[in-house]
């Protein structure tokens, strides 16, 4: 990597040893996915939040560094464990507790807005089209790429985080000019939400850093988000190109049978213990959706909505979050379905969701069986 | 291709695995040693050594750990590979241990045990003693 003498003085120390420690992990980061320099960025986005996935090792060393740390760029943040005015609703110990919060103190003395949200591109302005981010949310950097005209690479937590400290990112891969040698090709017909999440699966299970997708219908907001959690959650893809691709690409159909193979996978249970909606987040649009799919009817079972802390307060000046309660529904902000400290095996042995990102952590991380539905047919089948 | 992903100079004995590493939850994070049982390394503590693999795998939150082990001195000197993953490369840019990737032919001349110097300045970054 070619480094300015500016970049190489903070790379000897010579600006404090969290520049050094911060451009370390760009230039390693650099090296590994063959950058031949740096760029500067508008806009970080940071994983590595949640206590229940970063552990001590993660706590303690987010406490040390944001001693001295301060991000330089605007910098957001994925959501954390839980949500802070009904954690004592649920079983999480003292521990748990305590260490999240110091996290969520860790990155706000560093200067990051506590979003707690995985939806970075759908509660901020995006800025103008070509613009360089970090984002590392893998759902939140596909749709910066594919929806929202934005350039990132699937950035790891700590690339991310460094890349905030700096305000620069290596230029590798996906900010490059990038052209798929797979094309997709949609066949399934009449495709919802979960459709489009089990395609953004299978697609992200054989696509390298981008693939080609064809076939698409229009797509309302819920399924764009779907489709970008189902990729981020299955492989190291980072950006859909909407079209056929040139004549050299591999062509690869996406019908029933596929469907077929990612839902076997996915979908372990007949019936689930309780409900959740929202991997990603689910957005004001979605939530006026909800409100006016359910007209009256409440749910038989536990449903867990996890939105972010502005939506919920959106949502409750137009009196959606009211009539969500009066539905039954537990609203949770600042917090997700995905790697959810909140949902344990010693309670629950099956989730019904119509998240497919969702349904893979919950499967593998929390270890409870998971039954897909889409929300139309979770609406359906678990309210009166 | 060789390449120098966190640069230092450090010398120390060879501990040698041909199988990848995914340091969360093979590595202990309090000795140093792999517990996985799978693992060719199983019971070996990696603290203190030259630590020769073909690449990291697993969950990228394994950065954390390498971090872990260095804080504990507990972690290897230096980390030599023959693939750069994202997972070593934080990892040890974290925790400050050098690292180099090296040629498949580089890999298969290094052996457990044996004395090395690593100088990522040098043109000839390693040096057997």
């Amino acid at each position: 990597m070619e480094l300015t003498r500016e970049e190489e003085s903070a790379l000897k120390g010579e600006q404090g040893e969290i520049m050094q420690m911060a451009y370390r992990i760009l230039v390693a980061t650099g090296e590994a996915t063959d950058a031949e320099k740096l760029i500067p960025i508008e806009w970080a986005h940071l994983s590595g939040v949640n206590y229940n996935t970063i552990g001590d090792a993660g706590e303690e060393f987010l406490s040390k560094i944001s001693k001295d740390a301060r991000v330089k760029v605007k910098t957001t943040l994925n959501p954390m464990g839980f949500d802070i005015d009904n954690v004592s609703n649920y079983k999480l110990d003292e521990n748990f507790i305590s260490k999240q919060l110091s996290i969520k103190n860790s990155y706000e003395t560093m200067g990051v807005i506590p979003s707690f949200s995985c939806i970075p591109y759908e509660i901020f302005d995006i800025p103008k089209n070509g613009t360089q981010v970090a984002f590392a949310e893998s759902n939140a950097a596909i749709h910066a790429n594919s929806y929202d005209n934005l350039k990132t690479n699937k950035e790891s937590a700590f690339s991310a985080l460094a890349s905030a400290i700096v305000g620069k990112s290596p230029y590798s891969s996906l900010r490059k000019e990038d052209t798929p040698n797979i094309t997709i090709q949609m066949k399934v017909k009449d495709p919802n939400e979960l459709t489009y999440g089990m395609l953004g699966f299978y697609a992200g299970k054989i696509g390298d850093t981008s693939v080609n997708i064809s076939g698409l219908a229009q797509m309302d907001q819920r399924q764009c988000k779907a489709m970008c959690g189902g990729m981020g959650t299955s492989g190291t893809c980072a950006k859909f190109n909407f079209g056929e691709g040139d004549s050299n690409t591999e062509k690869i159909d996406f019908d029933e049978k596929e469907m077929q193979t990612v839902h076997d996978e996915l979908n372990t249970s007949e019936k689930g213990d309780l409900i959740t909606l929202g991997s990603p987040q689910l957005g004001l649009d979605e939530i006026s959706d909800l409100t006016a799919k359910l007209k009256g009817r409440s749910f038989q079972k536990r449903c867990m909505v996890f939105l972010p802390r502005t939506v919920k307060q959106q949502a409750q000046k137009i009196g959606y979050i009211t009539e969500l309660e009066r539905a039954g529904c537990e609203i949770l902000s600042d917090c997700c379905t995905c790697l959810t400290p909140l949902i344990s095996k010693d309670d629950v042995d099956a989730v019904t969701t119509n998240s497919i990102k969702g349904a893979f952590y919950l499967k593998n991380s929390n270890g409870v069986g998971v039954n897909l539905k889409s929300l139309k047919e979770i609406v359906e089948d678990e309210t009166r | 291709m060789n390449k120098i992903l966190v640069s230092g100079k450090i010398e120390g004995i060879v501990l040698k695995s041909n199988d990848p590493i995914n340091f969360l939850g093979t590595v202990d994070k309090k000795t140093g040693i792999i517990s996985d049982k799978d693992h060719t390394l199983f019971e070996k503590s990696i603290k203190n050594s030259i630590l020769v693999f073909p690449s990291g795998i697993g969950s990228s939150v394994g950065a954390y750990t390498i971090y872990s082990i260095k804080s504990n001195n507990t972690a290897p000197l230096a980390m030599i590979c023959k693939k750069a993953d994202l997972t070593v490369a934080t990892g040890c840019a974290l925790a400050n241990i050098p690292l180099i990737t090296i040629s498949d032919k580089e890999f298969e001349s290094i052996q457990t045990g044996m004395k090395i110097l690593l100088d990522t300045d040098s043109t000839n970054p390693i040096v057997h003693r």
